[in-house]
């Protein structure tokens, strides 16, 4: 029986506990092969292809529209450099790495905000909330008046991430970090630093100030292959790191001694959490600004979705992708010719969205 | 012995609690730990369980140093029921009974048959099986408190230590959960619970650790432990000790405030009922 290919097993097994076993009622279905399991959700999957689907299509969408309309099969022949010249240079030059810059950033986000909504056991734990964007803001503009290169905003702002996060961390530490502590020390830590970010704005030159002005919204526009490519390589590294964070932080959310009965080494964990949490949160803030709501809501909306307790990070990971492209599509189109930030868009739709599935649920 | 602790110091920061302090837990037991408020009990618990570093000495698992274990080994032999824990919105009894068994698995085996055998076990043992289905933030406090039992359960640890598991239930779900650890002391396990009613205590250990200020004042069999004395001695309360009618174990009557007053004069003064006699 072990010994069966892969196959779709639904838990009350015929073949395996005794027949007087009444095992889990409801049937989860699981992945077997050999001593490998692999526990599977029916709704978080069916979620996630949902997402995955909206996203290709949001994806397309905006490839293919705006000022000059590329035909979709013209856009697959141009990202593998066979297309058109003049789909090449819109699809590959301008949209495909705004798409992708999206994509990333979104994903990033999503995942930063579900690994600190876990650890700190409430959803307005999020990075935009307890200071850490806040923090990468206060960077950014500081680079920018300063007149900074791109690489320079984008490293000022990773570092002020990371700088911030220090100090959060460092004053919510007590006997380790408890949720609450690290949620309030991080709000005012943040309104301390968004008071130093408008000290900045009105003593910086006008110029300067609108660049500022428009970078602390969040935005997409203008990103090309070099802004992409670093949040690439982040994900990249730090994706595994959050994989394996996932089942230990799952099991943080019922308490840290419950965590600890079950053999999980709380305070190492946490640190690595917060670690890959704050490099996610800068990466993504040094490549597109300080993008609003998406680490807040993206977690929460990919929870409401999947119906599974607590945070799921992969879920969160594509909720963050989608709900950033589709705010930065609507964000480009909906007042057209007039461009907005993104960041006001991510407000708007997430916000709303949030807001209708915590009406729909009963409690 | 499986589970000792010697010359341990615990404390929490700067507030010591105990001081060179040797536990021993006899193995197949059904121990109970007991004491005033803030004699040091859960703290000796959690040292135990390894959730609490003591300053000094060391808390000794199957003749290794706790902390030198690797952490999950640990936990596939001795499990916690903690005092609190959170219940994550909506999640249900099965998922949650299920994470019992997190030390038994791995990234690559997330659920193996063992561990669906071990779940389904422990939540008939527990009586939750017909909850499978439900979100534990919907159940009455009893019917939770088996389901955090159970999740202890699926964990399939010789030794299960419980941090005042009837607290927060009312009288008839206290010995329904007791009946329960009873019942799994039986089958074998070795059981540790920090108790405050000492009656109950008296009534389901096999071995009583009578604590007070961090020290172990008495310890035994309750039969032979509890006495008018100890009670006197460690709760500061006077007491008589009948046998349980039940259960033919020690049972403390506390002294009452007044001398009962005799039952012809009890008329007289009935128009002064409730108002506190001094003296």
């Amino acid at each position: 029986m072990n010994a069966s290919p892969p196959a779709l097993a639904s838990v009350p097994d015929p073949g395996g506990p005794p027949a007087d076993a009444r095992t889990v009622a409801a049937p989860r279905p699981v992945l077997r092969l050999r001593s490998w399991s692999l526990r599977l959700s029916p709704r978080g999957l069916a979620a996630g292809a949902a997402i995955t689907l909206a996203g290709l299509a949001v994806s397309l969408f905006a490839l293919s529209t705006g000022e000059f309309t590329v035909p979709v099969p013209d856009i697959v022949a141009a990202l593998f450099g066979e297309g058109p010249p003049v789909a090449e240079l819109i699809v590959d030059r301008l949209r495909a790495p705004r798409v992708l810059t999206g994509l990333l950033v979104g994903a990033a986000f999503g995942v930063s905000g579900a690994i600190f909504q876990s650890i700190t056991r409430n959803p307005l734990g999020s990075p935009d909330f307890i200071g850490f964007t806040a923090g990468a803001a206060t960077g950014g503009i500081a680079a920018v008046i300063l007149g900074g290169s791109a690489w320079q905003i984008a490293g000022a702002s990773l570092a002020g991430c990371v700088v911030c996060a220090i100090v959060v961390y460092a004053l919510a530490f007590r006997r380790g970090v408890q949720g609450h502590r690290l949620v309030l020390v991080g709000i005012g830590v943040g309104a301390l630093l968004v008071s130093a970010d408008w000290y900045m704005l009105t003593r910086a030159d006008i110029n300067d100030a609108a660049t500022a002005g428009a970078w602390i919204t969040g935005s997409l526009g203008g990103r090309g292959w070099e802004h992409a490519i670093p949040v690439a390589y982040a994900l990249a590294a730090l994706l595994p790191v959050c994989a394996w964070l996932s089942r230990p932080l799952r099991m943080m959310e019922l308490g840290d001694d419950a965590a600890r009965a079950v053999g999980i080494r709380v305070e190492p964990v946490r640190a690595v959490a917060v670690v890959a949490g704050v490099l996610l949160c800068g990466v993504a803030t040094a490549a597109a600004g300080p993008v609003a709501f998406v680490a807040l809501a993206a977690p929460q909306l990919a929870r409401r979705v999947s119906r599974s307790p607590g945070v799921t990070l992969p879920l969160s990971a594509l909720t963050g992708a989608v709900l950033l492209i589709g705010a930065d599509l609507a964000a480009q189109r909906l007042f057209a010719p007039v461009q907005l930030p993104v960041g006001i868009m991510t407000a708007a739709i997430g916000g709303i969205y949030l807001v209708f599935l915590l009406r729909r649920e009963r409690r | 012995m499986r589970l000792y602790g010697t010359g341990l110091t615990l404390s929490y920061d700067k507030r010591v609690v105990a001081t060179d302090l040797d536990v021993t837990i006899p193995d197949g037991s059904f121990t109970v730990i007991i004491g005033p408020n803030a004699c040091g009990k859960s703290t000796m618990l959690r040292a135990l369980a390894r959730m609490l570093k003591p300053r000094a000495g060391a808390v000794h698992l199957d003749g290794s140093v706790i902390t030198s274990l690797p952490s999950k080994e640990v936990a596939r032999r001795l499990g916690l029921l903690p005092q609190s824990s959170i219940v994550p919105d909506g999640i249900t009894v099965a998922d949650l009974v299920g994470r019992g068994r997190y030390p038994h698995q791995r990234m690559m085996r997330q659920w193996s048959r063992e561990d669906e055998v071990a779940v389904a076990a422990a939540m008939r043992s527990t009586d939750v099986t017909e909850l499978a289905d439900r979100c534990v933030d919907e159940l009455s406090g009893g019917q939770r408190q088996r389901v955090w039992l159970a999740m202890a359960l699926a964990q399939e640890t010789p030794i299960l230590l419980l941090d005042e598991p009837t607290t927060f239930l009312d009288i008839a779900h206290q010995i329904e959960v007791l009946d329960l650890c009873a019942d799994l002391h039986e089958q074998g396990r070795t059981m540790v619970a920090v108790l405050h009613d000492l009656n109950q205590a008296c009534r389901y250990a096999t071995h009583l650790i009578v604590m007070r200020d961090g020290r172990i004042v008495a310890e035994g069999d309750p039969a032979s432990v509890v006495t008018a004395d100890l009670v006197r001695e460690v709760f500061e309360l006077r007491c008589e000790i009948i046998e349980d009618p039940q259960s033919g174990t020690p049972l403390i009557v506390p002294e009452a405030r007044r001398r009962p007053v005799a039952v012809a004069g009890a008329g007289a003064v009935a128009g002064t009922a409730g108002v506190p006699v001094s003296g």
